[in-house]
């Protein structure tokens, strides 16, 4: 053991100095293949107050459920080009967008399959630790089984389910609230 | 599959921390639900040297004149909890300038800008996984948390290992600073010799004569168990 993991601390107020060169909203770039989906929303603070200095980190698996990464020991090939990150700030109403592919199913434990989702990390100021969550898809018939779907209290998993727009179900909202009575699921990663 | 192991009890700081104002309103209430590590969370981007400038290690050159302040090289290792070396792993940073101000619109703490400073580093670890900035002591600078509040010398790191699951951001603080005893974000992690990680050592080896000191920061990421957990 060389020790323990060194402590995390906030991001502060001035992240986009030293994050912002590596925005990516559009996740859908290289991809082949895929339904393409935006997704947008906003964040929100304990008050109702919209968020406007956060960063949300996404990482996801391509069409066919393979991650870009050479520990990715699946036997799937990865689509060409894909990369499967995106980095975004909120702007001055809290709100945030990116476009991005409906990833496939991902294998999950047990090698049961997982239903599709995105891994999201969450920083600002007043977090001394980013938040983690994952986005669902609507409908999806792969969610009532997700191994962690079912580790959330039923009351609680729509706020992880992004919901279609009435005239654009290829766009899909999906808010963030830091607290209260829809207070987003956050895991212990 | 080889699970990241979870952080020791009060190693890490808490998600509130009233002291730290800002986390009354944004720490969640609800407990978080712990979440089992499946390939979602145990693979993670990897940059290639393309994406990252080959300058931008050096943030003294980012602009035609050299900035003022006091020049020092940052270095160190980034190793997991078992001493491996994390190679290849992009590093971010960002910071004040010289006179504890921030490249930022929201900045408005009454100290001058540096034309020739942005504040901005990135680079890729090394096979060693090894990392060095050269870059200018920041300054403190004054926050609204409490009564003459100042925060103490830093500089903030970003990193994201081999996996979503090592993702970490954190600061690097200076030894000897007499504000660290009353800043609350420092003082926001539990343990005593976990927070003490999170401040530089002055390294004669790093130190460059006739040049810049050398301040040593070492950053571990989490381990992995071999043995299978949490079903
Ligand atoms: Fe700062």
């Amino acid at each position: 053991m060389s020790g323990e993991t060194t402590p995390s601390q906030t991001v502060g107020p001035y992240f986009s100095i030293g994050l912002g060169w590596l925005n990516r909203c559009d996740l859908a770039r290289g991809a082949s293949g895929g339904e393409r989906v935006t997704i947008r929303g906003r964040i929100l603070d304990g008050e109702g107050q919209p968020v406007p200095d956060a960063c949300l980190e996404i990482w996801q698996a391509d069409a066919h459920g393979k991650y870009a990464q050479p520990e990715n020991s699946q036997e799937k090939s990865p689509a060409q080009g894909f990369f499967g990150f995106g980095r975004m700030p909120t702007n001055d109403r809290g709100e945030f967008s990116f476009t991005t592919i409906k990833p496939g199913s991902v294998p999950g434990p047990d090698d049961r399959p997982q239903a599709p989702h995105l891994e999201i990390s969450v920083f600002m100021r007043g977090l001394l630790r980013r938040l983690v969550t994952r986005l669902y898809f609507p409908n999806d018939p792969a969610n009532p089984a997700d191994h962690v779907l079912n580790l959330v209290p039923v009351g609680r998993r729509a706020t992880l389910i992004a919901r279609p727009l009435a005239e654009d179900p290829h766009i899909l909202e999906w808010d963030i609230r830091l607290q209260g009575e829809h207070e987003t699921v956050f895991f212990e990663c | 599959m080889l699970r990241y192991r979870r952080p020791a009890p009060g190693t890490q700081p808490e998600l509130l921390h009233p002291p730290y104002v800002s986390s009354i309103k944004r720490a969640p209430t609800q407990p978080l639900i712990q979440l089992p590590h499946t390939l979602s969370e145990t693979t993670g981007p990897s940059f290639s040297k393309e994406v990252v400038p080959p300058k931008g290690f050096d943030l003294t050159r980012q602009h035609k004149g050299e900035p003022l302040g006091e020049r020092i090289v940052v270095s160190g290792r980034l190793v997991d909890e078992d001493g491996r070396p994390v190679a290849h792993s992009l590093v971010e940073i960002w910071q004040a300038n010289a006179a504890g101000r921030y490249l930022h619109k929201v900045d408005q703490h009454d100290a001058p800008l540096d034309p020739n400073f942005t504040g901005m580093g990135q680079t890729l670890t090394d096979e060693e996984g090894r990392y060095r900035f050269v870059t200018i002591r920041p300054g403190a600078y004054p926050w609204r948390n409490h009564y003459n509040a100042w925060r103490p010398r830093h500089i903030h790191f970003s990193v994201f290992g081999p996996a979503f699951a090592t993702r970490l951001v954190t600061q690097m603080y200076f030894p000897g600073d007499p504000l660290l005893e009353f800043d609350p974000i420092y003082n926001s992690v539990p343990v005593e010799s976990a927070r003490k990680r999170l401040i530089s050592i002055f390294d004669w080896a790093t130190t460059t004569p006739e040049i810049a000191l050398g301040f040593r920061f070492d950053i571990v990421l989490r381990g992995r168990n071999a043995t299978p957990m949490e079903r």
